[in-house]
């Protein structure tokens, strides 16, 4: 098997005196969709956050390609290729979808102008409406401010901006929480496309359904700790609610 | 291929503002808030202009609206950039104040009539009042206090400090060439201090609206949280944009000097709140976000012309009053519609 390009051993978060995560783990490897689930407050989210560099952790450690990294700001994370879309999205409505997409990373004027921080917004849109084409996101404007678009669409461009930059995985929190049927279905085609390009997703979800119809591992997070982890095809809806409620003990296995 | 873009159908049911082919006036509301105002100048300056156009259109009225707009200019500057991070700076007028007593104290100092004094004085003006704004930028950006309150608080303590140093009287000691050249200044018949305010707003537009210090000020606006995950340091680029709002107001409180040759300790109480009309009118959002220095430009002339027109036309000039406040309700009103008619 593959070594895992990106490791997390032992991972300790508190927040006061709740500890958020006592001895968390996962593990992502090259090309594949792990599924991150677990009740609310078993700390998916707060896994998700110091993978991606918003918090940092109090205790463990973070291996990329099997070295060990310290994530101090989501910039650390990025630049070891590593791309979140945040559950609230992340978006800033009044700005249009390029800019999103570009925002912090913004693609300077050649020459002078652009060293006194001027920008390329010519290129930078150009190419936020060629990769957003590439990824099938069709937007009507691609002009106009996020918060003139729909749910769904603003969801896709948050989605397409992670997808642009991650070189490695991409952490998706509960990206279907808020779609519909339809909706839901082409963003779980998005992540299947994005997997077979070679980029990993870890996908955060309540959605037994969902997780079973894309993951090809699943790992449950119960009060902080990882408690189990699955196999595509092992799991049964009905094993994965037992492991996250406590009634199946299986720490370590598979 | 099916992705996010067969879900558009059912986009499109559920979300107004999806369907195709929205109208114009619409369109022209939600995307650019400041043509409504651009209209609401036009109106008002084509009135006066059809009443009185020998005296609204004279050489003599041009020329002071020019010197009311452009001095208001210099705090509406700053003040775009603090609203549009969804801030507010209420501390503007007293700075002017303190930056101007300060700044005559020291060239009283030096002498002056000793040929740097001007520039000495600038030098203090724009660097009091570049302080100031970094000490505001530092208690709303690193305490976290609310901008209202943190600005409230220094709008008192910078006047009373300015009036401890002065004594509490207006002083005299401006050197007569600052007066000369920028006060009462033209070239080619075009004030000098107009001039200055025009060059000032296209540079301080242009770094809004073309670099990545302004994007990032719309971000930080739009959603503080997403600016900081996008890795944009939001809370040194807050306490820069207070003090772009200090250096506007040191600036403006030395071309003040120069135009009365004098302190107007008691002149600048309400400045803060017609730089916040003036850019509220412009089709900035107080939500933050939202907003052009285009759009400011032109919340300024509002008030100078309705004030110059009114006189003109006869009309006691507190009717200006009235006039800005029933437009600036309107503008607000306009900013809460079209935030309502987003999707959610």
């Amino acid at each position: 098997m593959a070594s895992p390009i990106l490791q997390a051993r032992d991972i300790h978060k508190s927040y006061g005196y709740i500890r958020s995560l006592q001895d968390a783990s996962l593990e992502v490897f090259p090309g594949e969709v792990v599924a991150l689930i677990g009740d609310n407050g078993a700390g998916k989210s707060t896994l998700t956050k110091a993978l991606s560099g918003v918090i940092r952790i109090d205790k463990g450690e973070i291996l990329v390609d099997g070295k060990p990294v310290t994530f101090a700001t989501p910039q650390d994370a990025r630049e070891h290729g590593i791309e979140t879309v945040y559950q609230d999205l992340a978006l800033a409505v009044d700005l249009n979808p390029a800019e999103n997409v570009y925002l912090g990373r913004e693609i300077p004027r050649p020459g002078f102008l652009g060293k006194l921080g001027f920008m390329d917004r010519k290129a930078m849109q150009r190419e936020t409406e060629r990769r957003f084409r590439d990824l099938g996101v069709n937007l009507k404007d691609m002009r106009s401010a996020v918060a003139n678009l729909s749910g769904g669409q603003r969801q896709g461009v948050a989605v397409a901006r992670a997808l642009i930059w991650a070189k490695r995985v991409v952490f998706m929190d509960e990206p279907t929480a808020a779609l519909g049927v339809a909706q839901t279905r082409n963003v779980l085609n998005l992540i299947r496309r994005v997997r077979d390009q070679g980029v990993s997703v870890v996908l955060i979800s309540h959605s037994m359904p969902d997780v079973l119809a894309v993951s090809d591992r699943i790992v449950v997070l119960r009060h902080g700790s990882t408690v189990a982890r699955f196999q595509k095809g092992d799991a049964k809806s009905d094993d994965l609610v037992a492991a996250m409620t406590g009634s199946l003990q299986m720490e370590g296995a598979a | 291929m099916s992705t996010i873009e067969s879900s558009k159908d059912n986009a499109e049911v559920n979300d107004p503002a999806a369907r195709p082919q929205p109208s114009l006036l619409r369109r022209l509301l939600v995307d650019r808030p400041e043509m409504m105002i651009i209209l609401a100048l036009v109106i008002i300056a084509g009135f006066f202009v059809a009443v009185r156009p020998d005296a609204f259109l004279s050489g003599i009225n041009i020329r002071n609206m020019s010197i009311e707009a452009g001095m208001m200019m210099f705090l509406a500057v700053g003040m775009t950039y603090v609203i549009i991070t969804a801030g507010i700076d209420l501390s503007v007028g007293s700075l002017l104040v303190l930056s101007g007593v300060c700044a005559v104290l020291v060239m009283r100092m030096i002498g002056i009539d000793h040929p740097a004094a001007p520039w000495v004085g600038l030098l203090v003006a724009l660097g009091c009042g570049t302080l100031w704004g970094l000490l505001n930028g530092f208690f709303v950006a690193v305490t976290r206090l609310s901008p209202l309150i943190v600005t409230l608080a220094s709008m008192g303590i910078a006047l009373g400090i300015a009036r401890l140093l002065s004594g509490g009287v207006d002083i005299t000691g401006v050197p007569r060439s600052v007066v000369n050249t920028i006060g009462i200044g033209r070239v080619m018949g075009i004030p000098v201090i107009f001039l200055i305010a025009t060059a000032f707003a296209v540079l301080a537009g242009v770094i809004l609206h073309r670099t990545r210090f302004g994007l990032h000020t719309f971000a930080i606006g739009s959603n503080p949280q997403a600016a900081e995950r996008a890795g944009i340091k939001v809370r040194r680029h807050l306490v820069m944009v207070y003090a772009i709002s200090g250096f506007c107001a040191g600036l403006a409180g030395y071309i003040t000097l120069s135009r009365f040759a004098s302190t107007t300790i008691a002149g600048h109480s309400m400045d803060n709140l017609r730089a916040i009309t003036a850019v509220v009118l412009g089709g900035a959002s107080l939500f933050g976000g939202v907003g052009t220095m285009f759009g400011t430009s032109v919340g300024v002339l509002i008030p100078v012309v309705l004030a110059s027109g009114l006189v003109i036309v006869g009309l006691p000039s507190f009717w200006q009053e009235v006039a800005v406040g029933i437009v600036l309700l309107a503008a607000v009103l306009v900013d809460q519609w079209r935030r309502s008619s987003r999707s959610r």
